[in-house]
């Protein structure tokens, strides 16, 4: 019988590397590296070339990645408050005061925590409408599109659910009036609520149903989604920018350079996620994150506002019966969303922005549109119109619901007919006209909501702000 | 269904999908009880005396911070208990003396001394409570609180007069 030996160098600290890290560091070739990138349980979330064109910033901003960044950040921070901070009406906000006065670095831990969770919700959206507007949901990738949907709506969770967190003021009513939203869903919206809540009110049993999910169901979802999410980018690749001549961004032709992944595609990473990173602790270090008065169940503040990032549902609120506002709209509205890939698309407006020169000029058109026609109509319904006291025989589901929308309805669908004709435009074209006159009355909604409303949720004018 | 065209595997297959739909059915079962809100705690849910009927006078409005309620005395001398949730999005609607009237800060609300809405966007008056009055004693459950579309003058309760 015959040995067979190793016929590797019997150097036990070389065994041990290798047995660690099989392939050889620094690679010395494009093949080295491929195998690198491929072997590697974190970069082989990326294939191992991907086209250079997309490389460029100006393309996807980083954006995916730096939600990535985020969630990272927000994992270790979060993990870390935990070990300092009791889900219990008694013990909350005491743990909110010993955490920025007695914990050693308590208050910049809060703040990266804070500053990350309120970033992550732009970045997502940001991230959205970059996607959308470079049509990179097409096909193959309408399911990512959906997913990435899905992944915005856990990011909104997970910042409400944390929102409740410090039991402070601000805490407590913004939780009351976000979770009676619930309450107009027809027929199981209380019971859902108080399924929620644990019980009527906002209470013990909502901090620790909300830690809960805050800690654990959450996060789980989402990194589960997120990492599927990535692995189907890594599938699909991402869409090629294009100029408006059709040639591939960057180069004289149509043709698609490919370069390795490491180090091209990792250290641009790598440099944004550096400067990210201190951008957001040097933000922490400067700017601490809201504590106000312990939650006063007896007393609610005036104005009493929800979250900022659902101050756009809240003023719509203001203007629409609550099974409107809370329910019916945000339903029409994420379900258009998450059907938007599987309309026709123009197949020259693939990693174009904003889809070809005409779309520009009509997404601009869009937008100024809503910048002058929301707060318009904002301020007429404040002043001028009471549909409720003008048809006092009809419902208010009626006269504050059903036709307040079905204007505004039969306004869009003028919008894009009237939009069609005088660019003679395509319907991709027009489509994404009014996603952006929606977007921008989304984001002017918001803004009016937290700068312009003050006591009573009382409209101000610009110059009463200041 | 024709019993005979379903093959073996056929209804091995169905049968194992109904077992792990049933599985499936009695794991969110188990998971909506086990989550569902326990009784709630401490005064608020039960029945709170609120005092005698005289302490109370006519026109008035006290408010009830354990009970979450608060107790109005009609200028008929009827009683009648209203929630202080806002039916609107839940706050605690705070009740005005100078001007007679609930306004909620949230969002404007506002609501007659009977609860009744002066101003949208509530959707309904404010919700009442069950008033029992015993040998002068006023009494309020505050286990459910009731839905009203219209304020209704039946709903008040007034003291018995001795006979």
């Amino acid at each position: 019988m015959t040995h067979e030996h190793d016929p590797r160098p019997e150097d036990l600290k070389q065994r041990v590397w290798e047995s660690i890290q099989r392939d050889e560091l620094p690679p010395q070739d494009d093949r080295g590296r491929m195998r690198l990138v491929m072997n590697n349980l974190v970069l082989h979330l990326h294939p191992s070339k991907v086209a250079k064109p997309t490389l460029k910033f100006t393309y996807t901003w980083g954006l995916g990645g730096l939600a990535i960044l985020l969630v990272a950040l927000l994992a270790a921070t979060g993990v870390m408050l935990m070990f300092v901070y009791t889900p219990s009406p008694e013990t909350a906000y005491q743990d909110m005061l010993k955490l920025q006065t007695e914990v050693w670095f308590g208050q910049l831990v809060r703040n990266v925590h804070h500053w990350s969770g309120n970033l992550l919700l732009i970045v997502a959206f940001l991230h959205l409408l970059r996607v959308f507007f470079t049509g990179g949901f097409r096909t193959p990738r309408e399911f990512n599109w959906m997913l990435g949907v899905v992944l915005l709506l856990l990011v909104v969770a997970a910042n409400f659910t944390g929102y409740l967190l410090p039991w402070d003021q601000l805490a407590y009513w913004a939780v009351t009036v976000g979770s009676s939203l619930l309450s107009y869903v027809p027929l199981i919206g209380e019971g859902l609520r108080n399924f929620l809540l644990g019980g009527p009110e906002v209470g013990a049993a909502t901090l620790t149903n909300f830690y809960g999910l805050h800690v654990a169901i959450i996060p789980l979802i989402l990194m589960g989604i997120v990492s599927f999410h990535i692995w189907r980018v890594r599938k699909d690749t991402l869409s090629v920018p294009h100029k408006l001549d059709g040639m591939v961004d960057g180069t004289e032709g149509t043709q698609v350079e490919k370069v390795t992944t490491l180090p091209h595609l990792v250290s641009r990473e790598m440099v944004f996620a550096l400067v990210m990173t201190g951008a957001i602790l040097l933000w922490s270090v400067w700017v601490n994150a809201p504590l106000e008065a312990a939650a006063n169940p007896d007393h609610s503040p005036n104005p009493a506002k929800a979250a900022w990032y659902f101050m756009g549902l809240q003023e719509l609120l203001l203007h629409f019966h609550p099974t409107f506002a809370a329910i019916i709209i945000p339903a029409l509205a994420m379900g258009a969303l998450i059907l938007l890939p599987y309309q026709r698309f123009d197949l020259s407006a693939e990693g174009v922005w904003f889809r070809s020169r005409k779309g520009r000029q009509m997404a601009l058109v869009a937008a100024l549109n809503a910048l002058i026609a929301v707060p318009l109509l904002v301020v007429l319904d404040e002043y001028v119109f009471d549909l409720a006291a003008l048809l006092p025989s009809l419902p208010t589901l009626i006269s504050n619901g059903v036709l307040p929308l079905a204007a505004i309805l039969l306004l869009l669908i003028g919008f894009y007919d009237g939009m069609k004709r005088l660019f003679k435009a395509s319907a991709c074209e027009t489509r994404q006209s009014v996603f952006v006159l929606l977007v921008v009355s989304f984001v002017v909604l918001t803004v009016i909501g937290i700068v312009f409303r003050g006591e009573g949720m009382a409209l101000m004018l610009p110059w009463e702000v200041l | 269904m024709a019993a005979k065209d379903l093959s073996r595997r056929d209804f091995l297959n169905i049968a194992w999908g109904a077992a792990g739909a049933l599985a499936l059915v009695e794991a969110g079962g188990v998971a909506l009880s086990f989550f569902s809100p326990r009784i709630v705690e401490g005064e608020f849910g039960g029945v709170i005396e609120a005092g005698t009927a005289d302490s109370f006078p006519v026109g008035s409005v006290t408010p009830f911070t354990q009970g979450r309620f608060y107790l109005v005395r009609m200028q008929d001398g009827g009683f009648l208990a209203l929630y202080r949730k806002c039916t609107h999005l839940g706050c605690a609607v705070p009740w005005n003396p100078a001007e007679g009237r609930f306004v909620c800060p949230c969002h404007a609300s506002a609501f007659e001394m009977d609860g009744q809405v002066i101003n949208t966007p509530a959707p309904r008056p404010l919700d009442r409570f069950a008033v029992t009055i015993v040998d002068g004693i006023v009494k309020v459950d505050t286990g459910t609180p009731i839905q009203r579309d219209h304020s209704n003058p039946n709903e008040l309760v007034y003291v018995e007069m001795a006979t």
